[in-house]
């Protein structure tokens, strides 16, 4: 069995080990687990619904590029370093998206990942990419901001670095896995 | 910037549209694509609200603060110039095990509580100091255990295997935050040099 098959297996069983575990756990802990859960699941629904503007401007952007047809004529410029990288280029415009916002390139993996299916090569390396990446000037202006300090030093230089980590570091797993 | 890349997206999709005679094509795609985000964001209800009620179970049966002792030799090596049970490193190990849950909202009040305290030992208040980057570094390249979100959004769009991301964002954000932490004690030791 190689690795890639082992990775998959594992996966299968992370939501029934969830499922099993916290509960559990939570019981021997002395938790109201059943009331816990219904009130933490409460959060699900406005956390869902608060997506919806993110969703309608961006997959409303992308439509729009997409169907007058730039959004293939600039895949096709960027194609030479698309192909340098062995990555599809539809990829790319999440490494400019995911520094600056959360809920834009969480809205433009949810496009990639509807046009291209979820379990496509596409699909997974923007689940990956999203999910290792953080939103980083976000994240320093408001951590710096609550505190009065001015001068982030290389605070940003060191998130930028560790952005672009993240995004290979993603895209090199994910190939590795899954292609 | 966010603005200019939405706007950019506008202009020259509606613009080369109208060019190519395609604009009929534009109301169409437009008018599906906003039924899509709607019908997106309330597939998402389900797969969501099923993940942060475990969370919550999980938060509340004192998850964090056992995975905050198991990362506490972290800390050490970390922060050697601070106090290892203190309170700014107390509240940074909370930020760091919530994240490590994917506990986003349970994350943040850690964090800007865990600056409050590292801005209480700061010399000059208008600048960082070292552990904030330090920490910065550690916070914005986040080791996750479970991508909440991500994994919740692959099974609203029918993923087969939603939670098979799990692994690649582990591993990634293992590979990402040893890249962070090694590139902010290089800049700290040019920074130190400089005598800056």
């Amino acid at each position: 069995m190689n690795v890639a098959e082992l990775v998959n297996d594992a996966a299968r069983w992370v939501l029934p080990a969830f499922l099993v575990g916290l509960p559990l756990y939570g019981y021997l802990r002395g938790v109201d687990v059943y009331g816990e859960f219904v009130d933490g699941a409460q959060e699900g629904f406005w956390t869902a619904i608060k997506t919806i503007p993110f969703m309608v401007a961006i997959l409303t952007a992308m439509a729009v590029f997409r169907s007058s047809g730039s959004l293939a004529a600039l895949l096709n410029l960027a194609a030479p370093l698309s192909r340098l990288l062995h990555l599809p280029s539809d990829i790319l415009p999440l490494v400019i998206l995911r520094p600056l916002s959360g809920s834009a390139s969480f809205a433009y993996t949810a496009d990639l990942m509807r046009s291209f299916g979820p379990d496509s090569l596409i699909g997974r390396l923007g689940s990956a990419v999203q999910g290792s990446t953080d939103t980083t000037f976000f994240v320093l202006t408001v951590y710096f901001g609550s505190v009065g300090v001015k001068n982030a030093r290389y605070a940003p230089a060191v998130g930028i670095i560790g952005d672009v980590a993240g995004f290979v570091a993603a895209c090199l797993v994910t190939t590795f896995l899954f292609s | 910037m966010l603005n200019a890349v939405w706007l950019f997206l506008l202009v020259v999709g509606v613009g080369a549209a109208a060019v190519t005679g395609r604009i009929d094509v534009v109301t169409t795609s437009v008018t599906e694509a906003t039924k899509q985000a709607v019908e997106l964001a309330i597939g998402f209800v389900g797969t969501m609200s099923l993940w942060l009620g475990l969370m919550r179970v999980a938060e509340k049966a004192g998850l964090i603060e056992s995975l905050g002792k198991v990362l506490r030799p972290f800390a050490r090596w970390l922060f050697p110039s601070l106090d290892p049970a203190g309170p700014a490193v107390g509240m940074m190990l909370m930020n760091m095990s919530a994240n490590l849950l994917g506990l986003g909202n349970a994350a943040t009040p850690f964090g800007l509580k865990a600056m409050a305290e590292l801005q209480k030992l700061n010399p000059d208040g208008q600048r960082a100091s070292e552990a904030m980057c330090t920490f910065l570094a550690v916070n914005t390249s986040a080791i996750t255990l479970v991508p909440v979100t991500i994994i919740a959004l692959r099974a609203a769009l029918g993923s087969s295997s939603p939670t098979s991301i799990v692994g690649p964002c582990f591993l990634a954000t293992v590979g990402s935050a040893i890249v962070s932490v090694t590139a902010d004690r290089f800049f700290r030791a040019a920074a130190r040099r400089k005598g800056a």
